[in-house]
């Protein structure tokens, strides 16, 4: 593909209809697909509508129907609410205490202002802030770690003969297998009296970078071994030192091969943080539709409804923008592909 | 004339599941100092395994190779190799691919102008400058060819090892390098070992021929020496009584003497079996 192509493109892009992003970037809506590309999904979504809400007036559960789509529009609006609420409350309860110790400070000068961190409840957009900091912190460790062994593992054969039986046995294992383990784990060597993270943010974290590592480290190395020989005699005839090999040759040519291997833990991560954080009552959407479920009242499952909608645009969006980065810096434009 | 490079005696063994294999058995070559030497022989019989020899990137398993009094152990940018598939990095413009070469070899020496100029020196010399800031992808396989070609001489070799430079192009496209790679030696003056299956491409642009025998344990089977007139031209030599005389000498070899027993669907299914073959010596 050309530049200039790829220019068009991009041109192209932002002149199409804004429900071009479902079709993925790069993919030029004209007048005649129209009718595939904005009317299709349209459709597609209002009949999804139809049957969800035709299904759910019909199933009855303990805590009454089961919502259906103007159920949980509602529970959008009131957990927005709720998380406007929260905030006024404690902004109100930040300017009483500035309030206090302005007159304490003013009593007695030699008074040092206390300040107490508002503990209010967390609604419904810090747990997905949470979520979403949890997962990419969990990704970039792993990436950290992964890339640079899976070079490793690439470039030396005998590395690969030692490390290939670790990685096949600990690939398929669901990561939630390690949460226990990593859970004791953590309470056991990370005490600190003043800790700069929670106990819970690194059990969700160390368990995501676990189910990351593998994709990366595999996709990496099998990047870097399947390096072309001819490229590899380009280097050798150059005498290009180890370190400039890596960088010059190795790196840019596995660029597409890497990127792939951190799409797909992306992915990954995403869907396994929910499960983690839900089992190990770590806080974050998962969290948020446990308490749902234990809470039991009648608005409980529209609410875990919109965490499921909210659970699925957010990965859909990781997955864009980890295509769109990978775009950006792969010079292998046919790998970047959705 | 004095002599650059002295291949002698070389042995070449490869280790195969089905045991020893002795592709070369005995070669011994002495080209001079801006001499275009030309390797042509059937499919197979080690015409490659010669030159990876001379260029470092294979170990010959007895005998040596000599190059201005000293013995070759490792490749090295004074014996520049153009491969046959190009080989250029794909992420890098033809400009950032020589520029790679001549940074390794003279990022010392010269001075960040004199790099540029020289970098672009060698594309003009390829007539590339005009696609400098080309990817690999984005220009014909003859372009890329030739910017293969510029990162070679950027390197200012020795000796340019050439494997099959212009085999994967057509034979328009051919031509016309075969005419830039002739201005190119009447500039420079280069020694060249170029590895061909076109006759026409070996009589036309070389001083000598060197034509192998077939393997296995293949060897210099004869040397044919090419005393036509430089510059030549294309058009002329297909009327000169000389040059089909050469041309049917190296015929008359190929097909006469090392004539393959083989039927000829095979060398193209051995190729294949040989190139596999080395993916997994690699
Ligand atoms: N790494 C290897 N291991 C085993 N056998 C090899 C290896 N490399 C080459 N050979 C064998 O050595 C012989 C010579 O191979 P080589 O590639 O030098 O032939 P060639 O003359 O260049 O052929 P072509 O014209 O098809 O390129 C072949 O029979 C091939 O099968
Ligand atoms: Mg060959």
């Amino acid at each position: 593909m050309t530049d200039a192509s790829v220019v068009s493109q991009s041109v192209n892009e932002s002149k199409s209809s804004p429900l071009s992003f479902l079709a993925g970037p790069g993919i030029t809506v004209n007048p005649g697909k129209v009718f595939s590309t904005v009317l299709m999904p349209i459709i597609g979504i209002v009949v999804f509508l139809l049957i969800w809400s035709g299904a759910a007036r019909n199933i009855d559960t303990s805590l009454g129907k089961f919502p259906g789509p103007v159920a949980v529009w509602e529970q959008f609006g009131s957990l927005y609410q709720e998380h406007v609420t929260e905030r006024e409350k404690a902004e109100a309860f930040y300017q009483r205490q500035e309030k206090r110790n302005a007159a304490r400070v003013a009593k007695d000068p030699d008074y040092v202002p206390k300040i107490r961190a508002y503990t209010g409840k967390e609604t419904f957009l810090d747990q997905i802030v949470t979520s979403l900091v949890t997962v990419m912190s969990g990704f970039l460790l792993a990436a950290l770690v992964a890339i640079p062994l899976g070079i490793a593992i690439g470039l030396n054969k005998t590395l690969n003969a030692a490390v290939n039986p670790i990685i096949q046995i600990f690939k398929p294992v669901s990561p939630l297998a390690w949460l226990p383990l990593v859970t004791m784990v953590v309470s056991a060597l990370y005490i600190s009296p003043d800790p700069l993270v929670a106990k819970s943010f690194l059990n969700s974290m160390i368990t995501v970078m676990l189910c990351c590592l593998w994709p990366m480290v595999i996709n990496t190395s099998v990047g870097v071994s399947s390096l072309d020989r001819d490229l590899i005699n380009v280097s050798r005839v150059l005498r290009l030192p180890a370190l400039k090999h890596v960088q010059k040759i190795v790196l840019p040519a596995s660029v597409p091969m890497i990127f792939t291997g951190m799409r797909l833990s992306l992915g990954v991560a995403w869907m396994v943080l929910i499960a983690a954080e839900m089992l190990a009552q770590n806080p974050g959407l998962g969290k948020f539709v446990w308490d749902e479920f234990q809470n039991g009242s009648s608005n409980s499952l529209a609410r875990i409804m919109v965490a499921v909608i909210v659970i699925g645009v957010i990965g859909f969006g990781l997955d864009r923008a980890m295509l769109a980065i990978q775009r950006f810096a792969s010079w292998d434009k046919s790998k970047a592909t959705h | 004339m004095s002599t650059l490079l002295d291949i002698s005696h070389i042995d070449m063994v490869f280790d195969t599941p089905k045991g020893p294999f002795t592709a070369l058995k005995g070669v011994d070559l002495k080209i001079a100092k801006g001499e275009f030497v030309s390797l042509i022989g059937h499919s197979g019989c080690g015409k490659s395994t010669v030159l990876n020899i001379v260029a470092g990137l294979l170990q010959a398993s007895s005998g040596g190779v000599i190059l201005n009094g000293r013995e070759v152990s490792e490749p090295g940018p004074d014996r520049a190799v153009v491969f046959q598939n190009h080989s250029l990095l794909p992420w890098l413009t033809a400009y950032q691919n020589v520029e790679l070469a001549v940074k390794q070899v003279f990022g010392r020496t010269k001075t960040r102008a004199e790099i540029k100029e020289w970098i672009e020196h060698n594309l003009q010399l390829v007539h590339m400058d005009h696609a400098m800031h080309k990817r690999p992808d984005e220009i014909s396989g003859g372009m890329k060819q030739r910017v293969g070609i510029a990162r070679a001489l950027a390197m200012q070799p020795e000796i340019l090892l050439m494997d099959e430079p212009f085999g994967a192009l057509d034979a328009l496209t051919r031509a016309h390098m075969q005419d830039s790679l002739m201005e190119i030696q009447q500039e420079l003056n280069n020694t060249v070992i170029m590895i061909t299956h076109d006759v026409d491409e070996a009589v036309l642009l070389s001083d000598r021929i060197v034509m192998m025998s077939n393997g296995p344990a293949a060897t210099v089977g004869e040397i044919l020496e090419i005393n036509l007139e430089r510059p030549r031209g294309r058009l002329e030599l297909a009327q000169d009584l000389e040059y089909t005389r050469l041309r049917s000498e190296v015929l008359k070899f190929l097909y006469e003497k090392q004539r393959k027993v083989e039927p000829m669907v095979k060398p193209r299914a051995r190729k294949k079996v040989q190139k596999s073959r080395q993916h997994e010596a690699a």
